[in-house]
């Protein structure tokens, strides 16, 4: 079985692009060139000497002594979180800005959550001299304040997100209509795995610089290219993506997914997708998405606000379907407490969202003799109000 | 023959009207339908609401979320339809999003529209390619119409094959943007009218957004068969209720 994409734009029978026809053009004209766009050798040179230069890639394989002498097994933490704006999202806005100038853009939106793609955004397009727009649900803009003021700072300008739930599905909701509205000179930066074809894929792609590394860093660590898993935490599944990429067709690794179990999986406010999804449509993709009986799209909850997503990327359906991936789901309380001990143990305060994969431990036992990569996809200076107000430090 | 056909070999231009169901109160679906066939409007477009309406701007937006908070459902919808053809002649359309018609299940779906007596569907984020290779033999099985939209960014080509396998009309989106983005209609838009009408399809065009007075209404059918009016009528109907739907009938058709 093959867990990449197909040439329809499908995992399995995930994916696609189910969209309007106002958005078609724009999104057709992705889907012929990006493949295209992105093997060209000035585009790869372009992409790489920004992730070098810019954001400080290769990003650390860090071997954790103390995290792993305590559950017994060989922790490695892809440091995810050093990466210029503190998360791996840059990794895809920069991506994503080439292709964009590539293809005559000159205006580019993006919707975000806890504002980490949004600043991730923001901070590309004032590298390029870009327009930029960032559509933020209302009531993440008044929680979310530091982010709010780096994209203003940044040249942005952050849009609210009135409508339904006011969060991350709106924000992304009023993204998509401005789109509909301005089809010839702007590109929509998607964040995560989502969206229509090509959006999943291309997204995957640009991430996937982290298995890439991972694979040479591992042989310098250890001789081998190839841990025992890989553990990435998944909202929309970006950062898990980019970590599974390289490993998704090669059986002996283990892909361990966490989503965000919320006050718990059955307690009626969890973002728990795998667990308490099913198979239906969410911002142009066939996926699988928290909805009523009825298929109308619930609002989820998590402590992290890049965990807060109703679905979860069409790659990531396929992994959960097939058995090719093994899913799990932290509480707030059991990611809260990971992200103290990993604090703790190893002097690395991360985000809510990374928290998450960390508390795999609470999920699973490893062999003494195991390799775990874990991404570290983030760092926790945005969540640190969020760390005082639970821990009362 | 569906009576969307019916309605569309007609000499006249006609006047379609789109309304979301469970707004602005749970139980006005019947009473809307009927007011709006009195009043002389020719077709109707049932909205079933949706979450999260992405092709929408503010004004349908907003009378889905009343709608969903009413407590309307796909089957509150069929139940309240059951009847509808004992007082109801003129061609029925329900359009809404693809989501909750894959939650029912297409082919329940199809069948139960059958039953109520439903002509055709509009889903706007159903893609063309997907409902050719999927969905249209079941569709052709219950004798439901589905229109397709196409835009002034549609290519040609596109608009050939939307053309090909439409078997009623084309939902003619006025500009590139969101119901109820904009008033009034320029040369741009004229022309592409015009540019439309002269590719000879075998599918008469309807026009829809933008179209909110008997000015935009009169402007949209210069080239093509008939126009849809969806924001313009439901802030309407917010305003002045049922018994006046009459009234906005005439003002856009200046009878």
């Amino acid at each position: 079985m093959s867990y990449n994409i197909n040439t329809k734009g499908y995992y399995g029978e995930f994916g696609g692009a189910f969209i309007p026809e106002m958005l078609y053009p724009n999104v057709e004209e992705l889907r012929q060139n990006y493949l295209k766009v992105m093997a060209e050798p000035s585009f790869q040179e372009e992409f790489h000497q920004l992730l070098k230069d810019y954001v400080g890639r290769p990003s650390p394989l860090y071997f954790a002594k103390r995290l792993s002498e305590k559950y017994n097994t060989k922790v490695y933490l892809k440091r995810e979180d050093l990466n210029h704006t503190g998360a791996h999202k840059v990794n895809n806005t920069i991506g994503q800005i080439l292709m964009a100038r590539r293809l005559g853009k000159t205006r580019i939106i993006a919707e975000t959550g806890a504002g980490q793609h949004g600043v991730a955004t923001a901070t590309v397009c004032a590298l390029m001299g870009l327009d930029c727009i960032v559509y933020m649900g209302e009531i993440d803009i008044a929680r979310q304040a530091p982010n709010v003021a780096r994209m203003k700072m940044l040249g942005a300008e952050v849009r609210p997100a009135l409508s339904g739930s006011r969060t991350l599905k709106d924000a992304t909701n009023e993204a998509i209509r401005d789109w509909i509205n301005n089809p010839v000179d702007t590109h929509y930066i998607i964040g995560s795995a989502i969206g229509p074809h090509p959006y999943p894929d291309m997204v995957t792609r640009f991430q996937s610089i982290i298995s890439e590394e991972i694979k040479w860093q591992l042989k310098e660590k250890e001789g081998q290219e190839n841990p025992d898993y890989v553990v990435a935490c998944i909202g929309g599944g970006s950062n898990a993506a980019g970590t599974y990429y390289h490993f998704l067709d090669d059986e002996s690794v283990g892909i361990i997914a966490i989503e965000a179990a919320g006050k718990g999986i059955h307690s009626g406010e969890s973002a728990a997708t795998s667990a308490l999804g099913k198979e239906g449509i969410i911002h142009g993709c066939k996926t699988l998405l928290m909805q009523t009986a009825d298929g109308q799209i619930t609002e989820p909850y998590s402590i992290s606000a890049g965990l807060d997503y109703p679905g979860v990327g069409p790659l990531h359906s396929h992994l959960y379907k097939s058995g090719r991936g093994e899913f799990y789901s932290a509480t707030d309380d059991e990611a809260m407490q990971a992200g103290l001990e990993l604090t703790k143990l190893e002097g690395i305060i991360p985000a809510i969202e990374s928290s998450h994969a960390l508390a795999v431990f609470k999920h699973k036992t490893f062999q003494p003799e195991d390799i775990v990569v874990i991404s570290l996809s983030g760092r926790g200076d945005k969540d640190l109000q969020n760390y005082i107000d639970y821990f009362k430090l | 023959m569906n009576r969307i056909n019916q309605k569309l070999n007609q000499d006249k231009k006609l006047l379609s009207i789109y309304f979301t169901a469970g707004y602005p109160n749970i139980d006005d679906t019947i009473s809307i339908i009927q007011n709006l066939e009195q009043s002389g409007v020719d077709m109707i477009e049932i909205g079933l609401p949706f979450s999260d309406p992405l092709a929408d701007g503010p004004t349908i937006q907003a009378s889905s979320t009343a709608a969903l908070k009413n407590g309307m459902t796909t089957e509150k919808l069929f139940e309240q339809l059951k009847d509808i053809r004992k007082s109801v002649s003129i061609p029925l359309i329900i359009m809404g999003y693809f989501n909750p018609v894959l939650q029912y299940g297409v082919e329940a779906f199809c069948k139960k529209c059958q039953e109520i007596g439903i002509d055709g569907l509009i889903l706007p984020d159903l893609p063309a390619d997907v409902y050719d290779e999927e969905y249209k033999a079941i569709f052709e099985k219950y004798g439901l119409i589905n229109v397709f939209l196409i835009t002034p960014q549609t290519s040609e080509e596109r608009i050939r094959y939307i053309d090909s396998i439409s078997n009623g009309f084309i939902y003619m989106v006025s500009s590139a943007s969101t119901t109820g983005a904009q008033s009034g209609f320029g040369e741009e838009q004229t022309n592409y009218f015009e540019r439309i009408s002269k590719m000879n399809l075998k599918n008469p065009q309807i026009v829809g957004f933008g179209i909110s007075n008997n000015e935009t209404f009169t402007q949209a059918t210069k080239f093509t068969k008939g126009a849809i009016i969806g924001s313009a009528f439901i802030k309407y109907l917010t305003a002045n209720g049922i018994s006046n739907i009459d009234k906005f009938t005439k003002t856009i058709l200046k009878k």
